[in-house]
């Protein structure tokens, strides 16, 4: 009987594994399907991992090599190569491996499984075929972890944060990129990757255009972007053509819930991850999760940070924490979700942190948190948000006390 | 030198390769691509038609409803997916329901059993996600739906383990005949046969003409097709069509056998297989008559196919008239998927009065497949005890091993792309479309192989999937 399994040993499970046995737990195992530990890291050969928690600048596999340095002389157990079929309320984990297929039994369970790109299907751009169509994280994984580069001139469609890495990869590896085109009238990714790996490599960035059209019988020869309206439609006439082999699709990730699905853990349309508490525990008691399952995150370091407060959850749980009902915590129209969607009664932490995304560019504003009575609980300035970058608020347990019923997070342009 | 050279390995040269390889005699199968089923058997929508379209009298209406029953058979024999779903055809207005009683009554003259015809109620009550503006609908109990590309290999992969010689990569350059001798000459060599079967699909016609007149001509209408998650799998359980019009049977929603939703095709004349905007919004569009709450943001691919339509309005079955010992099997277009076995065994009849054939004393008729993720956790256990390998689960959507992605490159018909891992057992076949497991299975194929993985390929010849290395380990 393991105190706690952890599925999935990406930054997430690792982070909520070292805290587990910071925290005492005895009998801690990691299920990872891959080889190694470290999960998506391992092909992020870029760096500006670790400045949150490790308050150095690290490559994703330098990061991952730390945890797992960390865990190495510890009683954290490790499955690799190692698949979590179904997972149940009751805790049952069973897994396959070489060895054979078996259930294991846990008191509490973590879910880090992750997140997945969106392919070329959920937004059926039409055209041929053929090869040298990739996700931008398959295209990462044949260049940064098998050494082969997978076309010459390349589009890419969708600005999400591995798109823009990818750009700069491409181009570093002697590839012409082209164009980053994105449907929105802004970037879905990091500033920072805007400058650093478009800008700084004059790669143009089409916003509020989309490929209309890929062309090219065994490869792609051609692609035509154009211009679309508030609808989201093309434009006619706005079409630019690009000689190309190659596009890469970084156009949005989505969390791997499927397991969680399966174990009648309620999701979010919004975030299609699971709903959480405070504490990150599930509409299923003892049930755990954190990092991009929960909600893509922009930085490892706030996936290592939300995966700490899954292990302390996790802990207090195993200690017998019991709650006295809860609230829930909804947003208003221009806020797309908050993580956690409800708050556990009694209010026993002395912060309480809300992560969102707002769903179009903010200038200067103000976000409010206000109780089922429209009474003003907090309010915080901000100069610039936008989609591409988690916002976080922390409330003080004392204002939140004030509050009456449920929460209302929202935000009003000044 | 050959008794019979079949041209073209699509669901017809598949079938008709299954059933000559049960005689004694020297069969060739001559394709042009790197695998079988690369034409119009690897899109469409993969449906088993009950046998009610067609008008009574013609080929298609007898070999539908013959076919039909074979494939049943056939699928079980071969370990092939298939469902038996049934169809409703729905109407929205008097005349729609007029056309429902024509194909009530074409059904009962062609023979297709439990047809009726259902009010709106009564077809609500079987399919509660249906349109409120449905006034009725034909309910066909025995339409099925299948997995048409695995029906090509099971009958090829049998076929070829019975002695049929498939020459994958051969594409038919020139036919002539001397002496009664067929010679066919091909991309890769010559190749010489008493008979000839032509199976060519979309390219028939023109097959035809390298040695006969012009007795038919083919034209390319291509069906575009979204093909949703398995979450939105359950929308409907039975294949939804809407009445036919002069351009074909219209757009369905149906479910799949590997529980995906497929919506489409339209109908543009078009001799490639690309997607277009206009024509996937003509079937989002006109999918949503039908079925209105489908969640197109599931789509998890979409693609084209070809069918081969001819002008005759009916199917090619039938000796060349200028070519005496050449056999057409051309045109055949819906519903050629569920004519196939049917259309097979007319050339089998045909050579009958051509030789004396004679069974062979032993040839294979079944075929069995690992389906790892259909296992009880007894035999799961036992398979991975044997080979590790099945229990490494490869492709994470669709609970693929690594031990059937090594079968399937090591089958009677070895995979030797990433899509042909797929055709054989799913691989890259779910919701993230090979995003996690693609480098995966070019890793296995690269290992298996002994091949470069720059000459991985993803379908095709020419599709190589790496252009260069980085640098030199």
């Amino acid at each position: 009987m393991f105190d706690v399994i952890i599925i999935g040993g990406g930054p997430a499970g690792l982070a909520a594994a070292k805290k587990c046995y910071d925290e005492g737990l005895e009998k801690i195992l990691i299920v990872e399907r891959d080889t190694q530990l470290g999960g998506i890291l391992n092909q992020c050969i870029h760096t500006g991992f670790g400045l949150g928690v490790f308050k150095e600048e690290l490559s994703g596999p330098e990061f991952a090599h730390k945890y797992i340095e960390m865990l190495r002389d510890t009683r954290v157990e490790v499955m690799l190569d190692t698949m979590v079929l179904e997972i149940n309320r009751d805790k049952e984990v069973t897994v396959i491996n070489g060895n054979g297929y078996q259930k294991l039994q846990a008191k509490a369970i973590i879910l880090a499984m992750g997140c997945r790109e969106r392919s070329r299907g959920a937004i059926a751009t039409p055209g041929s075929r053929g090869a040298g169509v990739y996700t931008a994280g398959a295209a990462q994984r044949y260049i940064n972890i098998d050494g082969y580069m997978v076309g010459k001139r390349v589009v890419i469609l969708g600005s999400g944060d591995i798109g823009l890495i990818m750009a700069r990869r491409m181009t570093l590896e002697g590839a012409e990129v082209l164009a980053c085109v994105e449907i929105n009238p802004y970037s879905g990714g990091l500033p920072r990757n805007i400058v650093q790996c478009l800008n700084d490599f004059n790669i143009p960035l089409y916003l509020s255009h989309t490929i209309t059209k890929i062309e090219g019988e065994n490869r792609v020869e051609r692609v035509t972007i154009a211009k679309v309206d508030e609808h989201f439609q093309p434009i006619e006439g706005t079409e630019i053509v690009f000689d190309c082999d190659t596009v890469l699709l970084s156009i949005g990730l989505i969390p791997e819930n499927e397991l969680s699905k399966v174990a009648g853990i309620e999701l979010d349309k919004r975030t299609k991850g699971p709903i959480v508490y405070e504490n990150m525990e599930t509409s299923v008691e003892g049930i755990f999760a954190c990092g991009n399952v929960v909600h893509v995150h922009d930085l490892a370091d706030n996936v290592a940070m939300e995966a700490e407060k899954a292990a302390v959850g996790v802990c207090e749980y195993l200690k017998g924490r019991k709650s006295e009902g809860s609230v829930d915590v909804t947003t208003y129209e221009m806020i797309g979700y908050t993580v956690p969607q409800h708050i556990h009664l009694p209010l026993d932490k002395n912060k309480y942190d809300f992560f969102f995304r707002v769903r179009k560019i903010f200038g200067p504003s103000v976000i409010y948190v206000i109780d089922s009575e429209e009474n003003v609980l907090a309010r915080f300035n901000r100069q610039y948000i936008i989609p591409g970058t988690m916002e976080k608020i922390t409330v003080p347990k004392v204002l939140l006390e004030k509050g009456k019923g449920n929460l209302k997070v929202l935000i009003e342009e000044k | 030198m050959y008794d019979v050279i079949i041209i073209g390995a699509g669901i017809v040269g598949c079938s008709t390769a299954y059933y000559l390889s049960q005689y004694d005699l020297k069969v060739a199968v001559l394709e042009a691509c790197n695998d079988v089923s690369m034409g119009t058997t690897r899109a469409n929508s993969a449906i088993i038609h009950a046998g009610y379209d067609p008008e009574p009298g013609t080929l298609m209406a007898r070999h539908n409803v013959k076919g039909a029953l074979m494939i049943r058979e056939l699928c079980r024999r071969l370990d092939v997916p298939y469902k038996q779903c049934g169809a409703l055809v729905v109407g929205f207005d008097d005349k729609d329901m007029e056309t429902i009683q024509t194909l009530y009554e074409r059904g009962l003259v062609n023979g297709v059993e439990f047809l009726k015809i259902l009010n709106r109620e009564e077809t609500h009550d079987l399919e509660p996600q249906l349109s409120a503006d449905i006034k009725g609908a034909l309910l066909a109990p025995t339409s099925a739906i299948v997995s048409p590309w695995e029906l090509a290999l099971a009958l090829m992969e049998v076929a070829v383990e019975n002695g049929v010689e498939l020459k994958l990569n051969n594409k038919v350059e020139a036919i002539s005949k001397s002496d009664e001798v067929f010679t066919v000459r091909t991309s890769e060599g010559e190749y010489h046969g008493r008979y000839v079967v032509n199976a060519a699909g979309i390219y028939s016609d023109a097959i035809h003409e390298m040695i006969g007149q012009k007795e038919f001509t083919i034209t390319k209408t291509k069906g575009e097709y979204y093909l949703l998650d398995k979450s939105e799998g359950r929308r409907v359980s039975h294949t939804i069509f809407q009445c036919p019009s002069k351009v074909g049977k219209g757009v369905l929603v149906s479910p799949t056998v590997h529980g995906n939703l497929i919506v489409g095709p339209n109908a543009e004349d078009s001799d490639n297989t690309d997607t277009t905007y206009e024509g996937l919004q003509f079937v989002r569009k006109t999918a949503v008559r039908s079925v209105p709450f489908i969640s197109f943001g599931d789509n998890i691919r979409n693609f084209a196919g070809i069918r081969a339509k001819n002008d005759r309005g009916d199917f090619i079955v039938e000796e060349s008239h200028s070519v005496p010992g050449f056999y057409n099997i051309a045109g055949i277009m819906s519903p050629g998927l569920s004519s196939a076995p049917s259309l097979a065994l007319e050339a089998v009849d045909w050579l009958k009065g051509k030789m004396e054939l004679h069974k062979k004393a032993e040839y294979k008729e079944t075929r069995k497949k690992v389906r790892f993720n259909q296992l009880s956790a007894e035999e799961k256990n036992e398979l991975i005890k044997k080979d590790p390998r099945y229990g490494r689960i490869i492709c994470r959507c669709e609970t693929v091993t690594e031990g059937e992605i090594v079968e399937a490159i090591h089958g009677v018909i070895p995979a030797v792309s990433i899509d042909a891992v797929k055709r054989r057992c799913n691989a890259g076949m779910g919701r993230c479309q090979g995003g996690f497991c693609g480098g995966k299975v070019a890793e296995i194929l690269v290992r298996e192989r002994g091949i470069s993985p720059l000459d991985v390929l993803q379908n095709q010849r020419g599709t190589n999937i790496l252009v260069r290395e980085l640098k030199v380990k």
